[in-house]
């Protein structure tokens, strides 16, 4: 499946960060699977038309958050799923977006089980774990 | 007085070091009568950068182009483009460098074709099929007189003309003036293709900062002819935020904040726009009230950096940041 990244200019959130957060979230939506090349520095580029170095930084602290990998002469590769975060760091995000989305519903007063209906209708609307 | 000013060697194995200079200004400065339109601007531009020149109408980008260019000498300091003083620019130099004049001038009478090899025989080098194939990129038809083009169209005459001779070194003075989306987005594409060839160099100015955000690397923010930003766009944003400040009662006493750019009141909140560093910090915490931090984009923060204080911004009499800018 192709890589579809989108840039919003006149946003807060530096480009480089919208490549990696949407390059991650694709390799989290089994968009790209493991091992699956992503296109060069140059080409992702001149397709988002943004400099290279942008892209190049993006890669970057993707490979450093070990997200992708490079390979030296051959570019960069998808890297496993899930493999992002630590069990710790997993706990504190789930926390954290469950506490977010609770919260959140209770000041708009949505009933625990609209609540539970609308998150269970949102799984079902995502493709299944590949693992 | 220049704010942020950011080491320009990024180390990234990937690409080739950027340790040279294609321009290095010295402290040019330019009056018109008794107008100063540049004053004591120093500022090198990294070969195989692409660097984006930003300031308001009449901060002095123009002039500063054009002394870098030739065209117009300084009333005092200095400049070097690729290695050559600006003021005796040998044709070695000047036909590694492409220029694109403000506002796309061109010869009405002659055809496109006439156009392009009128331009060629000022060069040694000219690569023809860059020259049609931007053509086609704009879809004109080389048959065409020149003065019959739109606007937009004439930008790609210029365009074509400009980079057939495979220039090092890119000078654009407000390309995008006047293009509609689709034209400046081959515009871009025009760009990012010349920088395909390591060391190639791009300065361009621009108001469409959303290209610039986009195809810069760097950019250099120029007020009322005093260089007030040379950094990475990131940089540049990272140093101006906004934060809120909720309270209770009487509204705290915010004139004192350093580098206060810009404010607005509302009954329970302030809004401030301000260049963040230490100092503003430790202000900040002592102010009474919850603080909110909200980031900009590089659009509000240059609006904030240089925009006028109009009426949405009181009391900002005396502060530390006007007197800076006198």
């Amino acid at each position: 499946m192709a890589l579809e990244i989108t840039i919003s200019t006149g946003n807060p959130r530096p480009i480089y960060r919208q490549v990696a957060e949407q390059i991650g979230k694709a390799i989290r939506l089994g968009h790209l699977a493991e091992g699956d090349a992503l296109p060069s520095v140059r080409a992702l580029a001149e397709q988002l038309l943004i400099n290279p170095n942008t892209v190049a930084r993006a890669y970057s602290e993707l490979s450093k958050d070990g997200v992708i990998i490079s390979k030296q002469g051959k570019g960069f590769f998808a890297g496993k799923r899930r493999m992002i975060f630590t069990a710790e760091e997993r706990e504190r995000r789930l926390a954290q977006a469950i506490e977010s989305v609770v919260s959140e519903s209770l000041m708009m007063d949505v009933s625990a089980d609209d609540l539970l209906r609308r998150i269970e209708k949102h799984l079902k609307s995502h493709p299944p774990s590949h693992e | 007085m220049i704010y942020f000013v950011e080491s320009k060697n990024i180390s990234n194995p990937t690409l080739p070091a950027m340790n040279e200079n294609a321009i290095e200004i010295n402290s040019l400065t330019r009056y018109f009568g008794t107008k100063c339109a540049v004053n004591q601007l120093s500022l090198q531009i990294p070969k195989g950068s692409i660097f984006g020149l930003l300031g308001r109408n009449g901060a002095g980008k123009t002039t500063t182009i054009r002394i870098l260019m030739g065209l117009m000498s300084p009333t005092r300091g200095s400049a070097r483009v690729l290695d050559y003083d600006c003021q005796s620019l040998p044709p070695e130099a000047r036909e590694r460098i492409g220029y694109l004049a403000e506002g796309h001038h061109i010869y009405g009478w002659m055809t496109l074709r006439e156009c392009g090899k009128f331009q060629s025989s000022f060069f040694r080098k000219w690569n023809s099929d860059i020259f049609h194939s931007i053509l086609n990129h704009f879809r004109l038809d080389e048959r065409a007189k020149a003065g019959n083009l739109s606007r937009g169209q004439r930008a790609g005459l210029c365009l074509a003309l400009t980079l057939a001779p495979e220039p090092e070194l890119l000078v654009l003075d407000d390309p995008a003036l006047g293009l509609d989306p689709v034209a400046r987005r081959s515009l871009l594409e025009s760009m990012l293709y010349v920088t395909r060839k390591d060391n190639r160099t791009i300065l361009f100015s621009s108001h469409l900062l959303s290209d610039v955000e986009r195809v810069a690397d760097r950019i250099a923010v120029v007020h009322q002819g005093v260089l007030r930003a040379d950094c990475p766009v990131e940089t540049f944003c990272d140093h101006i935020r906004q934060y809120v400040i909720r309270y209770n009662g009487t509204a705290p006493d915010i004139s004192t904040l350093p580098g206060l750019l810009h404010s607005f009141r509302t009954d329970k909140e302030i809004s401030v726009t301000c260049v963040k560093d230490d100092a503003l910090k430790a202000a900040l915490e002592k102010l009474p009230g919850e603080i909110i931090e909200v980031p900009l984009g590089l659009e509000d923060a240059f609006v904030s950096y240089v925009g006028e204080r109009g009426e949405k911004s009181f009391f900002l009499e005396n502060t530390k940041h006007q007197e800076a800018t006198r």
